[in-house]
C-alpha cells in the first residue's frame, strides 16, 4: 500500500479533482506548463530586443543570463525536475559543472600559452587556402624561428 | 524541502514492502528485474538523465571550442554574427519552445489517460521539429549560396547556381582536384557530374582558383605563389559579397566553422528527436500508453527538452552578438 501513495507528494497539490493519477511520477498542472511556455516566449523577445541596445561587455552577460533563466524554466517545469528525485537534478548540475571545469582549464591554458601559440592556420591548411583562395584575408602562419609565412 | 523528506520516507517504505509486492502477482508493465513500478520508473528516469548528462558534455566540448575561438577572435564574432538572420533564428527559437510545450503536454496526456490528446500533442511536436528544420534549411541554403561557409571556400567568390555542384565537389579535396584539372578538365566530369559539359567545369575552376587559375585552365603552366593577388584585388573583382567588404576581419571563416559544427550537431539531434516522436506517436495510436505505462513518453520528452535547452544557448551565442 505504501507505494500506492507514491513518492510524488506534490502531485496532488495543483491538479484537478477527478483526474486519473499515475502510480509513479508527477502530473504537472497545465497552468504551470502554459505559464512556462509563455515565459519562455517573452524572454525570447526580450533577449532579441536587448541585442540592439549597446551595453558593451554587458550584452553577452545579459544574453547568457536570460538563456540561463530560460534553461532553468525548461529544466524545472518541462523536465519535471522541480518535483523529481533530487538526484536527477544533481546529475544535470554535475554535467554542467564538468563542462565549466573543462572551459576554465582550457581558457587558462590558452591564456597562459597565447604568446607561444602560432597565429592563424597550420602550414597544411595554409597550402589549401593558397590553392583555393589566394590572397584570402586569413591570419598568417608564424613559424617557430619568428619569421612570417609566405602568404601575401 | 518537505517534498524531499517525503520522498525519502516513501523510498524506505518501498524497500520495506518490496517483497510483499511480489506476493500479489505481476503488474504487466513492471519488468521482472524490478521490485516495483516505482523502482522501475526511477531507474528509467535516472538512466535518461545520465544520457542527457553525456549529451551536455558532448555539446560542452563544442561550447568550449566556441569560447576559445571567441576569446581569441572577438572582432570576427561581432562582425560575422550580422550575416545570420535574427528573425529566422528567433522564429526557430519560438518553434522549439512551442514544440517543447506540446511535448510536456503530451506527457501529461499520457499520465492522465488522454489518448487523443497524447496523439495530437505528439503530432504537433513532430510538426514543430519539421518547421525548425525547414527554417534551418532556408538559412543554410542562403548561406551556401553566398559562400558563407567554413574553411577556404569562404574566400572563394560566390558562384552561380550552375557551377554549384562542381564547386562543392572541389571542396572535398581542394588540392588534389586542382592538380587534376590542370592536366585534364574532363577527368573531373567522371561519375556524378557526367551530365554537365566539361567546358563548364573548367570555367568554374578558373573562377574558383582566382586569376592565376585562369592561366592554368588555358593549359599554361601554373605560376608560383608570386602570382597570388593581393586581398584588395580579390575584393574589387567580386563586388556585392562579403569578400568586397573592406571591414572583413581576418579568419572570419572560423565563425562559420563553429556555427555549422554546433547548429549542425543540434540539427542531427532534432532529426533523431523526430524519429523518437514518430515512434511514440505510432505506439500512442496503438494504445500502448496509459497512466500505468507512460515512461517512454516521459523519457522521450526529456530528450526533446534537452534539444530545446541546447538551442536556448546556441541562439544568443550566434545570432545575438551586438
Amino acid at each position: 500500500m505504501a507505494h500506492q501513495v507514491s513518492h510524488s507528494a506534490g502531485a496532488h497539490a495543483g491538479s484537478h479533482a477527478g483526474e486519473v493519477h499515475p502510480e509513479v511520477g508527477h502530473v504537472v498542472p497545465i497552468k504551470y506548463l502554459v505559464g512556462a511556455g509563455a515565459a519562455l516566449l517573452v524572454l525570447t523577445v526580450i533577449t532579441v530586443a536587448v541585442r540592439y541596445i549597446d551595453l558593451g561587455e554587458a550584452n553577452l552577460a545579459l544574453a547568457l543570463a536570460i538563456a540561463v533563466v530560460k534553461a532553468t524554466i525548461v529544466a524545472l517545469i518541462f523536465m519535471h525536475l522541480r518535483w523529481d528525485r533530487p538526484f536527477n537534478l544533481l546529475v544535470l548540475i554535475g554535467s554542467i559543472v564538468f563542462v565549466g571545469i573543462m572551459l576554465a582549464f582550457s581558457a587558462m591554458d590558452v591564456h597562459q600559452n597565447s604568446a607561444t601559440m602560432f597565429n592563424g592556420n597550420p602550414p597544411e591548411a595554409e597550402t589549401v587556402m593558397q590553392a583555393n583562395a589566394p590572397g584570402a584575408p586569413v591570419a598568417q602562419f608564424r613559424s617557430t624561428n619568428g619569421g612570417v609565412g609566405d602568404t601575401n | 524541502m518537505s517534498q524531499t523528506i517525503a520522498n525519502t520516507h516513501t523510498t524506505h517504505a518501498d524497500q520495506a514492502h518490496g517483497h510483499d509486492d511480489h506476493a500479489h502477482g505481476h503488474d504487466p508493465h513492471v519488468a521482472h528485474h524490478f521490485d516495483s513500478m516505482a523502482q522501475q520508473f526511477d531507474s528509467a528516469k535516472l538512466g535518461i538523465w545520465l544520457f542527457l548528462a553525456t549529451e551536455i558534455l558532448f555539446f560542452g566540448g563544442l561550447f568550449v571550442a566556441y569560447a576559445i575561438l571567441r576569446m581569441r577572435n572577438p572582432e570576427v564574432f561581432s562582425y560575422a554574427s550580422h550575416y545570420l538572420d535574427t528573425i529566422m533564428g528567433g522564429i526557430n527559437t519560438c518553434v522549439l519552445i512551442l514544440s517543447s510545450l506540446t511535448m510536456a503536454l503530451a506527457v501529461r496526456c499520457a499520465q492522465t489517460n488522454r489518448r487523443g490528446g497524447l496523439i495530437v500533442c505528439l503530432v504537433l511536436t513532430f510538426m514543430g521539429a519539421i518547421g525548425f528544420l525547414v527554417i534551418k534549411y532556408f538559412e543554410y541554403t542562403h548561406k551556401f549560396h553566398d559562400n558563407l561557409v567554413w574553411g577556404s571556400s569562404f574566400y572563394v567568390p560566390p558562384h552561380d547556381a550552375e557551377g554549384h555542384a562542381e564547386a562543392m565537389a572541389l571542396k572535398t579535396a581542394p588540392v588534389a582536384a586542382t592538380a587534376i584539372v590542370v592536366k585534364d578538365p574532363t577527368l573531373f566530369a567522371i561519375p556524378d557530374l557526367a551530365a554537365k559539359p566539361a567546358v563548364d567545369v573548367s570555367a568554374v575552376k578558373s573562377a574558383s582558383v582566382g586569376p592565376s587559375g585562369m592561366a592554368r585552365a588555358n593549359g599554361t603552366p601554373a605560376p608560383e605563389q608570386a602570382a597570388a593577388p593581393a586581398p584588395g584585388k580579390l575584393e574589387e573583382a567580386h563586388p556585392g559579397t562579403h569578400l568586397e567588404d573592406t571591414k572583413l576581419p581576418p579568419n572570419t571563416h572560423l565563425f562559420f566553422a563553429i556555427y555549422y559544427c554546433m547548429t549542425g550537431l543540434h540539427g542531427i539531434h532534432v532529426v533523431a528527436g523526430m524519429g523518437i516522436i514518430a515512434w511514440l506517436t505510432w505506439r500512442a495510436v496503438r494504445g500502448d500508453f496509459s497512466s500505468k505505462n507512460f515512461t517512454a513518453v516521459d523519457t522521450g520528452g526529456l530528450y526533446w527538452h534537452i534539444v530545446d535547452l541546447i538551442w536556448i544557448f546556441l541562439f544568443p551565442l550566434f545570432y545575438l552578438i551586438h
